[in-house]
Order: structure tokens, then sequence, then C-alpha cells
């Protein structure tokens, strides 16, 4: 099943990338596709029953938005302090812990935290996320917890949990 | 006229990226500027790629490329500041807290 699902992805993402809908092109995407599951269907993510699930293409559509808007306003964020000629920053790296149990919804985590306001993930030991943050808001756990994670945490719950 | 605007926004946050390379003090905080505004920037170059060129093979190879750029700048963001890390680099003078240090004992 795994190998099926990586197998239909990977010929999607080839044809989206050669984009003729010809034989021989065909035939070329059937059979690296089919190289590609062989080799990397085993680190694939386990349940993808969860792909023909349609609530969670919602909520990922619903989370694109989030994520887009959390996004600009890093990028908006980060320009404002570089180009600030005092460069208002407080670096620090500071420890969250994250709720998530499977890997690819930390993945998605970790990857959502490093392209938002100010921060990159470092590394995950155990529950615990550390993050590198810009500008260190406040000293108290609860408070910089829920402003590194916001509403992404519930969000990938909805996609991947 | 919607392709340049994108066009535009995407080479000056690529231009505010490069300033924020040179200009920030050290290696964890340059890694910030280098990751955020240069994938919005080059994100959006591409997304002005695919408005000009619409929905052939060429636009589409640009749609494409907006996932695996924000996959592989961020995977790459993470593996190079684990890696200054373990490599022993301290963080700038400017720091106020560090919790990583006593996880990694």
């Amino acid at each position: 099943m795994r190998y099926l699902t990586l197998f239909i992805l990977s010929l999607i993402m080839w044809l989206l990338l050669t984009f003729k809908l010809t034989i021989p092109n065909l035939i070329v995407g059937t059979v690296v596709a089919a190289i590609t599951a062989l080799i990397f269907a085993r680190y694939f993510i386990r349940n993808v029953h969860k792909f023909l699930e349609p609530k969670r293409y919602f909520w990922l559509f619903v989370y694109f938005f989030v994520f887009l808007w959390a996004c600009l306003k890093a990028n908006i964020d980060v320009a404002y302090r570089v180009l600030h000629p005092a460069m208002p920053i407080r670096p620090g790296i500071v420890k969250v812990r994250t709720t998530l149990r499977s890997d690819f919804a930390r993945t998605l985590l970790a990857n959502s935290i490093t392209m938002t306001p100010g921060t990159i993930s470092v590394d995950i030991i155990g529950d615990d996320l550390y993050i590198h943050w810009i500008y260190v808001h406040s000293e108290d756990p609860e408070v910089y917890s829920s402003l590194i994670l916001g509403q992404f945490e519930k969000y990938i719950k909805r996609i991947v949990e | 006229m919607a392709c340049l605007i994108l066009l535009s926004v995407g080479i000056l946050f690529n231009l505010f990226g490069c300033i924020g390379l040179i200009r920030l003090p050290d290696v964890y905080n340059r890694l910030q500027a280098a990751t955020k505004c240069v994938t919005l920037g080059t994100c959006s170059i591409l997304i002005g790629v695919l408005v000009h060129f619409g929905f052939n093979d060429a636009g589409v190879k640009a749609m494409v490329a907006i996932p695996i750029l924000f996959f592989a700048s961020t995977v790459a963001a993470h593996a190079l500041i684990r890696g200054a890390y373990g490599f022993g680099i301290r963080l700038g003078d400017r720091s106020v807290k560090d919790d990583y240090k006593d996880a990694v004992k």
C-alpha cells in the first residue's frame, strides 16, 4: 500500500515536471516512479489510508493560508530588524514542548517554525523542540510557547494525526 | 503587470536577505535572514514566472519548484544551525538565553 501511494505521487510529480502527455514519456515516468517507490517507500509515512480522507485536505487548505500569513509577517519582521539602524535583536535559544506524536507531524511543525516569525528550529530531543529566536520577547515558558507554536500545532494535528 | 510587481517584491526581499547576511552579528542570526527573506523572495519570483508564462511547461515547473525550495531551505537551515552549534560556535554577545546548552551536555 505504501509502495503504491508513493508510486502514484512520484508519477504525478514526474508528469508535472515534464508536462508532456506522450506515450514514451509515460513509460519513462512509470519506470522512474517504480524505482523511486522501491527504494524510498520504507521511509514513507505509515498510515497511507489517511490520504483518502477529504477533511484532511480541507484543513491543509486552511493551514496553507494561516501559514502564508505567518510567513509574510515573518519576512516583514526580519526585514525590519535588518534595515533598522540600531538592529533591535535579542537572540537566544528557547525550549518548547510539543504534543505531536508522529515523525511526519513533527517535521512539518519544525519546518513551519523555521519559516515563521524570527525562529529556526535547532533540534528535537524527546518531546522538546529547541528553537533559535531572533528576538526573545519574554522569559516565561508559557508565553513564548504560545507565541512560537501559535496555531500551527492544532492545524497540523488535524491534518496529520 | 502583476508579474512585474511579484518579480520586484521578490528581488527586494532577496536584497533584504543579503543585507541581513552582512549586517547581523553571528552565524545563527545570519541564517535567519538567509532562510526567511531569501525563500520568500525566491518564491515570489517563481510565482511571477508562473503568472507570466501561465499553465504551460515553464510555468508549472516554477510552481513545482516552490514546495521543493521550501523543504530544501528549511532542512538546510536546520542542518547548518545544528552543525554550527555542534562545531562549538558560541552565540553572539547580545544573546540573552540558551536552553540548548544544558540539553547537549
